[in-house]
């Protein structure tokens, strides 16, 4: 993956920056040792690692805005970072750049179950949201399966999705405010505890910018009552288009599942033996979860199971007790790990229109032979969001290439039917290039030119998003 | 005056990047509010139609001047429905012409659902549309998910036609209840109404309406779904919020319809709305001397007036957003009261939306002076 060169005047500039900072922000805030430094050279894209000159670790708005302004003034590159958990190498720093992250910026703020907000500073953890709010009923929606690990500002940044968004929707659809500070220090506050902008949204604008306009550091999010309880069924088929026919007529039925996950058969042969789960044998296998009270839930499930029946299942096995649902979720749950057992891997996140779910998982299959490489499937049907997994030999010469250009060819398959490069994971630098085949070069202008605005130096997260020969004038006005 | 009324995407474009003079945008002309100050008019209406509709994906994507009525229909035949609930503005605004789905974009029009499922914005999957400069852009797609590069489709939603016309949108559509049914509460004052809305939309319940009119002292929530986890719901809420009269479907639905289009308020000669904390909504409340409504659970405040009152009365509701957080917009108010029809940003964001709306159109031809700042 191709990095710009570090900048040798920003290089040598690394102690003066380092004093000015501990001296405005204090030392316990600034890691500049090269041991501790490694700690930060990569996010979960772990196939590539860059150590950054200084990593910051502020403990309030305050001083991420003067760190900010003297990283402004001195023209060196910020990464933002939140929990390291980006997919999308988001997070990998530049040699030439500094690191801050909001790793400390850990409290609730404010929780108002009236109005259904709670207000947090976005070190805190997807899961830490939820569990400030659990004892009194409440949950925050979106759930990565990162949750445990990954910070609300990071999943602000990417717009992360989780299993249940389905029915709750993305990180967007439950952002009702954030304070932000501007790479030249700027503090601003866009939404809060009232719903819409009153002029232009630009909080929706900031979800989803991968750290390049602003550094988030509160956010007001929506909370949820939770459901009365929730349970899965399991239905398998004996082929990958039976199953997208039947999840197609589930969603046009009207029910309104929260979650139905989708497995090939490679993924449920490697699922079942790593968690147990007793899946059935074969070709392609659906969870679908409803949610209400008991009575709610046996009427959608019945609704589902007529529907199903339409489709000759393989097997339609309802959850009966809370034992067994844990059972049909774990396997689904163990995917990746159990993906990482056999094999390295490489997992996409294009998205697709449902419609296009068997021509896509075929074409896939066609690309696997021709490649050379197997490749697993698991997804979230219902929103057409693939995460096809791509097996390949990191300790074979050559592999790694093979399986990059293999997802390449699959995420511009995903343009191509209609879809897009990433539902979830973020462009990062890992989908940079392939920006091009989804958007015309004056798509890209306008997209940098919003950039223009918020960071007019270019010097908040440069080097991802946006192909690096696109970004190449701006980036290098900047210097 | 010039009326310029495009055919397609290119002809717009060409007529775009040719224009020598602002333009006030016009969809369906249902909305005449604010002080654009453009004479010469650029008409959609030309660029409609339904350009697909996937009722298995829940997707249909159309081009701007398509009527909403005519998107509502083809949406009733597959039993789904766009379910922000786009509100009709002609009766509370005394105009003609029909809504478009384009102007319902560009103005982020949401109705009483909004307070469960999501604003417009929320369902707003991709857009089409031509910068000032006359440059054919897009953003987004027809896919639910879709994180590629920057949310401009976020932006372009309720950004007034400020930042270019949209020509085709695609919307996330969603399945449309087995039935609904209204509980009524007597609430005796703003404390007690939001009492009872709070409680519901902080419940499992999952209500889809929850309004509050002080004018009969009742406080309204919406139950959809199937028939048997509404009548369920029903039960469950009236035994922790207490008795409650029930309006059965037929009764339900134009009770919604009328709130979510305001019609209470069709004779006052001004109105404006208040986004805010729910919370804050009895706060707010005593300060009203004039006709209000809320919904939103008590996140939106509707303000009504005489003519005469429409600048103090402004001035009251931005004063309140001022100390209290939310943001006031003037739906309807005399063009001479010469009133800003966007609620004042703070200094830093008016500056960053001032440039952004630079960036998608230097000359300032679309729309001038609706949005701040413009
Ligand atoms: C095992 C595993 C499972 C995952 N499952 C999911 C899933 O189900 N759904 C999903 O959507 N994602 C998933 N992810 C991806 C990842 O967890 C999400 O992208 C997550 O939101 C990243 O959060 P983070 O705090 O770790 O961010 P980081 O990795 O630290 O950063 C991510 C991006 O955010 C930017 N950023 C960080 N902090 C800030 C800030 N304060 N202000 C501005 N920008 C900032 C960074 O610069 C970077 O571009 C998964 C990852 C792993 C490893």
């Amino acid at each position: 993956m191709q990095m710009p060169e570090p900048d040798s005047n920003t290089l040598a500039k690394k102690d003066r920056l380092e004093a000015r900072i501990v001296e405005a922000i204090g030392r316990q805030a600034v890691i500049g040792d090269e041991v501790e430094l490694r700690a930060y050279e990569c996010d979960a894209l772990t196939a590539y690692r860059c150590p950054p000159m200084l990593a910051l670790l502020p403990r309030s708005t305050e001083e991420v805005s003067k760190a900010l302004a003297i990283c402004h003034e001195m023209n060196v590159p910020v990464v933002p970072r939140g929990a390291g958990t980006s997919l999308a190498g988001g997070a990998m720093p530049q040699a030439d750049s500094v690191i801050l992250g909001v790793s400390r910026l850990t409290e609730v703020l404010e929780t108002d179950y009236t109005s259904r907000i709670i207000r947090v500073q976005t070190g805190m953890t997807n899961l830490a949201v939820t569990g400030a709010v659990e004892d009194d009923g409440f949950f925050y929606a979106p759930d990565p399966s990162s949750q445990l690990a990954c910070a609300i500002a990071g999943n602000i940044a990417m717009n992360s999705g989780g299993a249940h968004c389905l029915k709750y929707g993305v990180t967007t659809n439950n952002l009702m405010g954030v304070t932000m500070v501007l790479m030249n220090g700027e503090v601003v506050e866009l939404g809060g505890a009232h719903a819409d902008a009153g002029g232009l949204d630009l909080l929706g604008l900031i979800c989803g910018s991968e750290g390049q306009l602003g550094i988030v550091t509160e956010a007001t999010l929506r909370i949820l009552h939770k459901p009365e309880g929730a349970r899965p069924v399991l239905i398998g088929f004996s082929s990958n288009e039976v199953a997208g026919a039947c999840v197609s007529d589930i969603i046009k039925a009207g029910i309104l599942p929260v979650a139905i996950e989708f497995m090939d058969r490679l993924l449920i042969g490697v699922c079942d033996e790593y968690s147990g789960a007793g899946y059935p044998d074969c070709e392609a296998l659906l969870i679908v979860e409803v949610e209400g009270s008991e009575a709610e839930i046996e009427h959608q499930l019945g609704l589902i199971r007529e529907i199903a029946m339409r489709h000759d299942p393989v097997e339609f096995r309802k959850a009966t007790d809370a034992d067994e649902a844990g059972r049909i979720w774990a396997g689904r749950k163990a995917a990746f790990s159990a993906i990482g057992r056999i094999s390295d891997y490489m997992c996409l996140d294009g998205t697709i229109p449902v419609s296009q779910l068997p021509y896509v998982l075929r074409r896939i299959g066609e690309m696997s032979k021709e490649y050379g490489l197997g490749v697993g499937n698991v997804f979230h049907a219902g929103d057409g969001n693939m995460h096809p997994l791509i097996l390949y030999d990191a300790n074979k010469p050559g592999d790694l290439e093979t399986c990059e250009a293999f997802g390449a060819d699959v995420l511009r398959l995903c343009v191509e039917v209609g879809g897009c490069l990433t539902g979830e994971h973020g462009v990062g630098i890992e989908k940079r290039d392939l920006m091009v085949d989804q958007f015309a070069p004056e798509d890209l202008e306008m997209q940098m030119a919003v950039k223009d605005v918020f960071d007019p130096k270019w010097l908040l997260n440069p080097a991802k998003v946006f192909p690096l020969a696109s970004s190449e004038a701006r980036r290098m006005a900047a210097e | 005056m010039t009326v310029y009324q495009p055919k397609d995407a290119a002809d717009l474009a060409e007529t775009v990047a040719g224009l020598g003079a602002p333009v006030r945008i016009r969809g369906g002309g249902t909305r005449a509010i604010g002080q654009c100050s453009a004479s010469d008019v650029l008409d959609l209406s030309a660029i409609s139609g339904v350009v697909d509709y996937e009722p298995g994906a829940l997707t249909l994507i159309a081009k701007a001047g398509t009527p909403v009525s005519e998107i509502e229909a083809l949406l009733a035949g597959e039993n789904q429905r766009l379910a922000f609930e786009p509100m009709d503005h002609r009766a509370l605004l005394g105009t003609m012409g029909a809504p478009t789905i384009g102007g319902v974009f560009a103005a982020n029009v949401s109705g009483p659902r909004r307070i469960a499922v999501g604003a417009c914005r929320d369902f707003a999957l991709g857009v089409k549309f031509i910068d000032g400069t006359g440059r054919q852009l897009q953003n987004g797609g027809r896919v639910m998910k879709n994180v590629t590069g920057y949310d401009l489709v976020k932006l372009m939603a309720g950004s007034w036609g400020a930042l270019g016309v949209l020509h085709e949108v695609s919307l996330k559509v969603m399945p449309a209840p087995e039935t609904e049914v209204t509980l009524v509460f007597d609430t005796p004052d703003a404390e007690a109404a939001l009492a009872v809305m709070s409680g519901a939309l902080g419940s499992p319940f999952e209500a889809t309406g929850a309004a509050y009119a002080p004018e009969w002292g009742k406080a309204y929530l919406r139950l959809e779904g199937f028939e048997t986890s509404v009548r369920y719901r029903a039960g469950e809420l009236q035994a922790r919020l207490g008795d409650a009269e029930i309006l059965q479907e037929d009764a339900s639905r134009p009770l919604w319809r009328d709130l979510g289009n305001v019609t209470d308020f069709s004779e006052a000669g001004y109105v404006a709305t208040v986004s805010i904390r729910p919370a804050h909504m009895p706060k707010l409340a005593a300060r009203l001397s004039g006709p209000w409504l809320a919904d939103w659970g008590g996140g939106l405040v509707w303000a009504a007036g005489e003519t005469g009152d429409a600048a103090r009365i402004t001035d009251e509701l931005r004063g309140f957003v001022a100390e209290h957080g939310g943001h006031c917009t003037v739906v309807k108010a005399p063009e001479e009261a010469g009133l800003a029809v966007f609620q004042p940003e703070a200094p830093a964001v008016a500056r960053l939306s001032d440039e952004v709306r630079r960036k998608f159109d230097p000359a300032g031809f679309l729309n001038p002076g609706l949005m701040a700042g413009a």
